[in-house]
């Protein structure tokens, strides 16, 4: 076998070590690399920089411990802009195996903000089938939870005192692993006008800029670039800044990898012409 | 009548639930959020035997200890416990026995799943991306530029021209130039097909959610 075939044929073994070196090592030795903000995060974080103390926006996180690198970062980052800002948050958890997961996420934050929970923020929980949860809450909150996560009816908490619907919102702030903004487009923000912004993983992100061109949903954070950009933006580096380190050099290795087996397969193809 | 009752029901429903949407009527409303509340009741029993179809699938792999039987044991013993902890609430030592499990087993094993991504895709993108033909090397060269462009890495690979040219604006304009057009294109598809499969559920063309053929 030649030096260029061996080159197309490099073992996966030894692909998986160079890939785990290039995840390790930023771990060890952040590099600090620059981050950009982009249009699309900047909208989100205007968006809650213009509101006022005391006004309610719903975060809707939908997301479980496969994608928590990804979606932790940019729920807390959000959440601590939100609660620095003094604005009173329903936070729903729309995602099955994650229900726990985002409830102790709400709650590390809320208690590092001291929010005080059922004055400043209450976490809804789980229900089932999110198209029907959506149009509920269109309609009043208490049709899909009439009770929050905790057991409480909703108008023992006193912060949902005279909210009745999207109407008595600001906008919904979707953090999701899923496809749920589908249903927020469709039925939340057609249906019942509810202004939306967008927070998702980056393999689905691409989907979603259309709508942000549409304005149907008014900025999109995407992935944990977008995660890093918010944290930026709030000031406060924390594990999206330290994860771009390691993304940039992970990604640089399989571009690596990806060039070693075109330069290979050309050489080799030549050859054969040869 | 077992086909034909079903038929009606989803007939009258849809064209009740059709209509109602154009009536701002407080009847209308009011059908409309006690309809929510239904879908929702009707959602828990559908996880119900969900669950129930889970559990029995299961069950019938260890009882025959087909191949495998030992991961679906597994599945069994996992689901039991998580419904004892959850149903009985134990507070442990710090948390109940439910959160103790959803931390300690749940989140690490879901995160290293998901985690053991980066390595697949790093092998299958060294063997799959390779400029074989011109539709090929356009996928390649649109997967390398996006990479790179949403890396901060990206970000000196841009050039001052009077105006910015590199790398992340590249990605930009692939986000929001081709990747909107064909984006929209499917989207709209999607749309008017749903469209139309709905008109025939409506009018019982469509008969498969009903089972059988």
């Amino acid at each position: 076998m030649s030096f260029f075939e061996r080159m197309m044929t490099i073992d996966r073994r030894i692909l998986y070590v160079i890939m785990a070196f290039a995840v390790v090592v930023p771990l060890i030795f952040p590099l600090g690399l620059p981050v950009t903000i982009t249009p699309e995060v900047k909208n989100v974080y205007d968006k809650i920089e213009r509101l006022n103390p005391e006004d309610v926006i719903m975060v809707a996180l939908c997301y479980d411990p496969s994608t928590i690198s990804e979606m932790q970062p940019m729920a807390f980052a959000v959440l601590r802009h939100c609660f620095a800002k003094k604005l009173k948050v329903i936070v729903s958890g729309s995602f099955l195996t994650g229900v726990v997961l985002m409830e102790q996420d709400t709650r590390k934050i809320a208690e590092e903000c001291g929010y005080e929970y059922g004055r400043d923020y209450i976490y809804l929980g789980y229900n089932p089938y999110p198209a029907v949860v959506i149009m509920g809450m269109g309609e009043n909150f208490r049709i899909p939870y009439p009770k929050d996560y905790y057991g409480n009816p909703l108008d023992d908490l006193k912060m949902m005192r005279g909210l009745q619907n999207y109407d008595d919102i600001k906008f919904v702030l979707n953090i999701t692993a899923t496809n749920s903004i589908d249903f927020w487009i469709l039925y939340g923000h057609e249906r019942y006008r509810v202004p939306l912004g967008l927070g998702i993983v980056a393999v689905s992100a691409t989907n979603y800029y259309p709508y942000l061109q549409s304005g149907q949903i008014f900025g999109i954070i995407p992935g944990l670039k977008g995660a890093s950009e918010y944290e930026k933006l709030i000031s406060r580096r924390d594990s999206a800044s330290v994860g771009m380190d390691i993304q940039s050099v992970a990604h640089v290795a399989i571009l690596l990898f990806i060039l070693l087996g075109n330069v290979g397969y050309f050489m080799t193809k030549k050859g054969r012409k040869g | 009548m077992k086909r034909q009752f079903p038929l009606v029901i989803t007939f009258c429903v849809g064209l009740f639930m059709f209509v109602q949407f154009f009536v701002p009527h407080e009847f209308s409303a009011r059908f409309y959020q006690q309809a929510l509340r239904w879908m929702l009741i009707i959602g828990v029993y559908a996880m119900a035997l969900g669950i129930m179809s889970l559990w029995m699938s299961h069950y019938r792999k260890v009882k025959a200890r087909k191949e495998g039987w030992g991961f679906s044991m597994a599945t069994l013993i996992g689901f039991a416990c998580m419904f004892i902890f959850g149903l009985l609430n134990i507070t442990g030592v710090q948390e109940t026995l439910y959160e103790t499990a959803y931390n300690y087993v749940m989140v690490p094993v879901m995160s290293a799943m998901f985690a053991l991504l980066a390595f697949f895709i790093a092998s299958a993108a060294y063997r799959a991306f390779r400029a074989r033909t011109v539709t090929a090397t356009v996928l390649l060269l649109a997967a390398v530029v996006v990479m790179l462009g949403r890396i901060p890495l990206g970000e000196f690979l841009t050039f001052h021209f009077g105006v910015k040219l590199g790398i992340p604006q590249l990605c930009d304009w692939i986000l929001y130039i081709p990747n909107m057009a064909s984006k929209r294109a499917i989207t709209l598809g999607i749309g008017l097909g749903s469209i139309a499969m709905s008109v025939k559920i409506l009018l019982g063309v469509e008969r498969s959610y009903m089972g059988g053929k």
